[in-house]
């Protein structure tokens, strides 16, 4: 749709150091911004095989994020102790990024309030984004730059500001065409600054302002954030009651451009996207019961998927797109079942009783799954190869739920109401657990009942559905609990999911 | 002088003769004739048997009439002088005879007393069923986060075994509710396990499991909304419904 014409250059090697907290011991910590730097690092002082496992508990492990960065706050006392850092971006200083406003280029009437569009979307994405820490507008200068020659590296490198990088440009509209140019320059290298430099046009409406102010922030996003694709042009698809009935909605990533995908007039719930992004697998109740639906988009209607017979719920999808896993009653219990993306060629992976729901591949491996079982009680979270062998339980108490592999295949995040019992009306607050070493972090306090994450691409971000404003909504947050934005308003809106790009 | 007296006595003979005259012409009238003797009055009876039906049975109604030229009944119409008609009107009604002839006329009516039909009669077998089955059939409660049918659920139970062996016919719908507490999709898995304990109960007491269907419906259909045990307890079941 935006044929942007490409004058970027090569970005050179910029390499933003690892801040890392200091450690007694001599210790070279694994350089985490390599091509897959979603990792789970230890930051130890004591020997690996010192922590391995629950059975250690007296070791109490700290679990930091990245986004969180380390402050002073932590005492010395931790020095004792193993630290597990878990996080995206680890140990990147964020880059202080100036984002002025985008100028204006032409005199057309319809600049100003494309203008606010773009500068609004362009913002909110770097803000969400993690990767840059926006410099205030309070602290810039007077003279904003719209074209290279006017930017003054000294009014923006040296404080007040004190920006690292700078992000410009103009937008303009010419006989109905909307067109934007965009730079980042790295404002402390006045010798060869241009990082990026980008040009985007296409029919002038506010929905082609957004997708472009999306792109340049994805461009951004990539090259201060190691290389990991942004999520600017991400969709989340939903539940939603809004019309009525629930059904299965869609929205970008950000909120904006909520619309309705199925109209069955029944009760949809649990949508997975595909990882191309072209089906929606869902459960629906139908009139022989609880089936596994699969909605094309490219098609705009639902397409052919067999009835299994009893109740058949949660899809999920494998990272390859070939298979989905399911829970099904068809053989008495819920169980979960491993089929093909057609249905076909079905099989089951487990035979506990107790029900068994909520699968999750593994996206980075593509080789296990997490689920939900009732076999010893209250639900639990428990994995197990993608052929239904070893199966592990990974919560030791309460009442957890709807675990989410993230991207990178080291953590899952779920929802556990820990303090489970009379007497204990304990939260249901997500988590983020390490799935090697079973550790876990809380990522959201005492904010109503906060259910169904599930994780952007990038690793970065978590959506999921919170009562917290008193109504089930949309919340997205930052994977450490940082960032929290509602996303719908509307109705009652539930089990959100992420695409995969 | 003379002729004075001549003119007087030609007046006085002259209104002689008119008295003599008068006097005559009446004893002349002869007697009016005797009025011909008036016809036969007309007679008419009606009645109807039974003169009570219920509504969409018929009567027979029948009259009689002499002497008339011209019978009619309201809301029939001109019929035979003689005759019977059966009738089944759907409200009570008179029938209400007209018998003209040149004596006369005559009227009859007859009552025909139409009742409603009575509560359907020998109760058609599906909505007894229907009704039996609601009043007699209970619904299985569960603890929380448990899917096994408790101890002091066994009488419902067996209520519901012994009633659907007495009415063989019918079929059920089980329908396993969960409170709204927990997770979505965990509890549409706990809704399908209670029904199919219900199931499972009902099928260990002696019913044919191809009676009964199971559905979970999650805590997505709740009896009761409010946040509290009572409530609670009150969604914690599988809810037995009357198959159509």
């Amino acid at each position: 749709m935006i044929r942007g014409k490409r004058e970027e250059q090569t970005l050179q090697s910029k390499s933003y150091r690892n801040t890392i907290l200091s450690c007694p011991t001599p210790f070279t910590p694994t350089r985490l911004d390599e091509p897959d730097r979603l990792s789970f690092t230890r930051l130890g002082c004591n020997r690996y095989a010192s922590w391995r496992g629950p059975s250690r508990p007296a070791l109490a492990l700290v679990l930091i994020f990245s986004c969180c960065f380390l402050s002073s706050a932590f005492s010395s006392a931790l020095f004792a102790q193993d630290w597990v850092k878990t996080g995206t971006s680890l140990g990147v200083e964020k880059v202080r990024l100036a984002v002025p406003d985008f100028k204006a280029s032409t005199t057309d009437p319809q600049n100003a309030a494309l203008l606010k569009t773009f500068n609004d979307t362009l913002w909110n994405d770097l803000d969400v984004s993690g990767v840059v820490e926006l410099v205030s507008k309070s602290f810039y200068p007077l003279q904003v730059p719209g074209q290279p020659p006017e930017v003054n590296y000294l009014a923006w490198n040296a404080p007040p500001p004190n920006a690292a990088m700078l992000a410009f440009g103009s937008l303009g509209v010419t006989a109905g065409k909307l067109t934007v140019q965009g730079w980042l320059y790295d404002v402390k290298n006045s010798q060869s600054p241009q990082i990026l430099g980008k040009q985007y046009s296409d029919a002038s409406s506010d929905a082609s302002a957004r997708l472009m102010a999306h792109k340049f922030a994805d461009e951004i996003i990539f090259r201060l954030g190691g290389g990991i694709a942004g999520i600017a042009e991400t969709q989340i698809y939903f539940v939603s009651d809004r019309s009525g009935h629930k059904e299965i909605w869609a929205m970008d990533y950000d909120g904006s451009n909520q619309h309705q995908i199925t109209r069955l007039g029944s009760i949809s719930l649990s949508p997975r996207v595909s990882p191309e992004g072209s089906r929606v697998a869902f459960s629906s109740l139908t009139k022989s019961g609880w089936e596994i639906m699969m909605f094309s988009l490219e098609l705009n209607r639902p397409v052919g998927f067999p009835h299994m017979g009893g109740t058949n719920l949660s899809p999920a999808w494998s990272a390859d797109g070939m298979k989905l896993a399911f829970s099904s009653s068809r053989g008495g219990e819920p169980e979960i079942y491993v089929a093909d993306a057609s249905g076909g060629n079905l099989h089951r992976l487990t035979t506990a009783r107790g029900p068994d729901v909520s699968p999750s591949w593994n996206r980075k491996t593509n080789a296990q799954i997490s689920f939900v079982s009732g076999r010893t009680g209250l639900p639990q979270i428990y994995t197990m190869e993608a052929d239904g062998t070893n199966q592990q339980r990974m919560t030791d108490q309460g009442y957890a739920v709807s675990p989410n592999w993230a991207p990178n295949g080291q953590f899952l995040c779920l929802a556990w109401i820990r303090k489970y019992g009379p007497g204990a009306p304990g939260a249901s607050d997500l988590y983020l657990m390490d799935i090697a070493s079973k550790q876990w972090v809380q990522l959201t306090h005492d904010g109503g009942r906060n259910d169904f994450p599930s994780w952007s691409p990038d690793g970065r971000h978590i959506v999921f559905q919170s009562s917290r404003s008193g109504k089930e909504e949309i919340w997205t947050m930052l994977a450490d609990g940082s960032k929290v934005q509602q996303l719908t308003f509307t109705g009652r809106n539930t089990q959100p999911n992420w695409s995969w790009k | 002088m003379k002729q004075r007296r001549m003119k007087w006595f030609a007046l006085v003979v002259m209104l002689g003769a008119v008295m003599m005259l008068g006097a005559c012409k009446k004893k002349a009238t002869p007697p009016p004739p005797p009025p011909p003797p008036p016809p036969p009055e007309p007679t008419a009876s009606i009645s109807v048997s039974p003169n009570t039906i219920q509504a969409g049975q018929s009567a027979s109604l029948t009259w009689q009439t002499s002497n008339a030229t011209d019978v009619s009944i309201d809301g029939i119409g001109a019929v035979q002088p003689n005759g019977s008609q059966s009738v089944s009107p759907t409200d009570s009604m008179t029938y209400h005879l007209t018998a003209k002839g040149s004596g006369g006329s005559q009227e009859a009516t007859a009552r025909l007393t139409v009742t409603q039909a009575p509560p359907p009669p020998p109760p058609t077998p599906t909505v007894t069923d229907e009704d039996l089955f609601s009043q007699n059939v209970k619904d299985v409660y569960f603890d929380y986060d448990k899917a096994d049918v408790r101890g002091d659920q066994q009488s419902s139970v067996q209520a519901d075994a012994q009633f659907l062996n007495q009415h063989a016919n019918i079929n059920i719908t089980i329908e396993g509710h969960c409170d709204e507490r927990g997770s979505t999709d965990y509890n549409l898995a706990l809704g399908d396990q209670r029904a199919s304990a219900v199931k499972a109960a009902l099928t260990g007491a002696g019913i044919n499991g191809n009676r009964i269907k199971t559905i979970s419906y999650g805590k997505e259909k709740p009896f009761c909304t409010e946040s509290n045990e009572a409530c609670w307890q009150q969604n914690r079941r599988g809810h037995l419904t009357y198959q159509k």
